[in-house]
């Protein structure tokens, strides 16, 4: 396998309805943008590409990916659709890393996209749930919403997770995006709103679960010789994991953790694994990405993580399958302030402030969840961090952390169904 | 001090609820300077798109056929005795073929919620309560509807709970629903 480089990327502003444009519109914004990123790179370079969308519900389009390829002008060349639930972009991500690392392609663009507003929110919700058994589990009240208020009611049960916990990563995520321009909900709250806005699916509230998006991202990926020759500061992609499980949660064994290298099988005597108060898939995806990138101590190990924060329970969880901290310690990890940004002040006390910061960017619950785009605009952000080009590209060095070498992405589908973890590192 | 109301009644709505009704219209204005088209307001569209699919429970159909006969069966593997409380004919623990047992009509909720939103086709029905239900001897869970409980607050992880069956079966999952059994 080559070496693979991030030279560029770019994304579309994030909005709950973007009805000025069709979805070839917004993809063609983000590659744009990307392509202005890195001048040197002029379009007859690119190999070929491949595209991300979720759901042909909400595009009522088959074949939209060739779509938005063609409107691109990157025919006849090689394309191919990714699609994965929530992990589609993250999916995408890595089969453009795949299209590199193999040789076929010296410059690949992996771009996706989601455009939700093309139905009212309840219709957009009875779709995603269409991503979960359509026999035995959709008609009995199919809800995203619920089938993660039901994981996470298990992990306080478990682990003494609290919702104050929770909504600690509401109000970290927004107040993050509030620097982030693209993010499509920048707001300062506080632990007693997140609580008191609408309860959705108990104990989850409206403030604790993300939102739907229109919105497009591009990321440009490259064989070394090529990605130094387009730019000074490529991002190699140096660890890359996929982790599957059952469709339906209510089918997930309970039996042994898989271990991390920095835990013993004496942590975990009485727990029962991984139920539905964990994603097994999540924990294998992480050590096959750990493994290739040498990391041993993720929480020293890493500088940012950038994860899929669909719900607030789900960041907690994901600390958890990351082995960022011990499984049942998620709670407590947030609420000690590790993953929160040194430099902004949320109006609360954290004592480890700052250690490990998680969704710099504002993550899904703030930036918006357009399901196709969500893993590449994920890298998108990462790669500004890792290249320390967070000023010229969010207008502002507010959220520009100052160690910023090697980062995570993670993107996550279903019910923990499909969840891919990548490594990305500073490559000059 | 505040004025308490004499009577509980729902407060007057502060905005309109979006509205997938409209009027049907047969034309648009064009302006005579094609410069100017670029910055027209978009064209909306109401787009319908209705199918009945012929679907088939296959080789999961005696499941369907058990609930309209009041009962709850799940498969057990003939390899390794693994039991799925929802019933899959192939085991994926050890790739075994799988036989149908009946399951017991008593367990325990293993963890649930109260969804107060949902997808469209279920949104009349919100609040409702679901559940992931533990049977003794059975490796999975099962998921459902939980009736009786008024609140959350009311639920409790562990609490006993027994299946009742819809008299006029519509072969669907939610034949069986469970009560608190205490």
């Amino acid at each position: 396998m080559r070496p693979v480089y991030m030279v560029s990327g770019g994304v579309s502003k994030f909005a709950k309805a973007r009805p000025d444009a069709t979805f070839q519109k917004i993809v063609k914004e983000s590659f744009d943008y990307a392509m202005n990123d890195v001048p040197k790179l002029k379009h007859s370079m690119i190999d070929g590409s491949v595209v991300s969308y979720f759901s042909d519900h909400f595009t009522r389009q088959l074949m939209a990916g060739i779509m938005a390829t063609d409107y691109l002008g990157l025919c006849p060349k090689p394309n191919k659709r990714i699609e994965g639930g929530g992990a589609t972009g993250g999916l995408c991500f890595q089969a453009g890393w795949e299209a590199v690392a193999s040789g076929r392609m010296n410059v690949c663009a992996a771009f996706g996209f989601e455009t939700m507003s093309h139905v009212p929110t309840w219709k957009g919700n009875e779709f995603i749930a269409l991503a979960s058994d359509v026999n035995f589990d959709y008609p009995v009240g199919g809800f995203y919403s619920g089938y993660y208020a039901m994981m996470v009611n298990r992990h306080m049960h478990e682990f003494g997770t609290t919702v104050e916990q929770l909504a600690m990563v509401s109000v970290k995520n927004h107040m993050n995006a509030y620097g982030n321009p693209y993010a499509q909900k920048r707001r300062k709250l506080t632990i007693a709103d997140v609580r008191n806005s609408a309860m959705v699916a108990y104990p989850l509230t409206l403030l604790d679960i993300c939102v739907m998006s229109d919105g497009a991202a591009t990321c440009i990926l490259a064989d070394e010789e090529t990605a130094f020759k387009l730019t000074d500061h490529p991002v190699r992609i140096t660890g890359v994991g996929t982790g599957t499980d059952m469709m339906r949660m209510s089918d997930r064994p309970h039996g042994e953790v898989l271990l991390a290298p920095n835990e013993k099988k004496s942590d975990y005597r009485n727990l029962k694994y991984p139920g539905v108060h964990s994603f097994r898939a999540g924990r294998s995806a992480g050590l096959q990405a750990y493994r290739m990138a040498g990391i041993t101590d993720p929480l020293k190990q890493l500088d940012f993580v950038e994860l899929h924060d669909a719900y607030t329970s789900s960041e907690i969880q994901t600390y958890e399958d990351l082995a960022l901290c011990k499984y049942g310690d998620g709670g407590k990890f947030v609420e000690a302030g590790y993953p929160f940004m040194p430099q902004i002040d949320y109006g609360m006390k954290l004592p480890k402030k700052g250690t490990l910061p998680v969704n710099p960017s504002g993550g899904l619950i703030a930036c918006g969840h357009p399901v196709g785009a969500t893993g590449l605009m994920q890298a998108v952000f990462a790669f500004w961090q890792i290249q320390g080009s967070i000023k010229k590209h969010y207008g502002s060095p507010e959220l520009q952390l100052k160690k910023a070498n090697r980062g995570l992405i993670h993107s996550h589908a279903g019910t923990g169904t499909y969840v891919t973890v990548s490594i990305m590192e500073r490559g000059w | 001090m505040a004025k308490k109301n004499p009577v509980e009644r729902p407060a007057a709505s502060s905005k309109f609820e979006e509205m997938m009704t409209g009027t049907t219209v047969f034309n648009v204005p064009l302006p005579a300077d094609l410069k100017t088209l670029k910055g027209m307001s978009p064209i909306v569209i109401k787009q319908p798109y209705n199918i009945d699919y012929i679907h088939s429970y296959g080789q999961d159909s005696p499941f369907f056929a058990g609930l309209s006969n009041k009962k709850l069966l799940g498969t057990k593997c003939r390899k390794c005795d693994y039991t799925w409380a929802t019933p899959r004919l192939a085991c994926t623990q050890c790739g075994g073929e799988t036989d149908w047992v009946e399951l017991p009509q008593t367990g325990r909720v293993h963890t649930f919620t109260t969804c107060y939103f949902g997808g469209e086709e279920f949104l009349k029905e919100t609040p409702f309560h679901l559940v992931l239900v533990e049977f003794d001897g059975v490796d999975t869970l099962f998921l459902s509807r939980l009736l009786g409980p008024e609140q959350p607050e009311d639920i409790k992880i562990g609490m006993k709970v027994k299946a009742k069956f819809r008299r006029n079966s519509q072969l669907k999952p939610t034949d069986v629903y469970f009560v608190p059994a205490e």
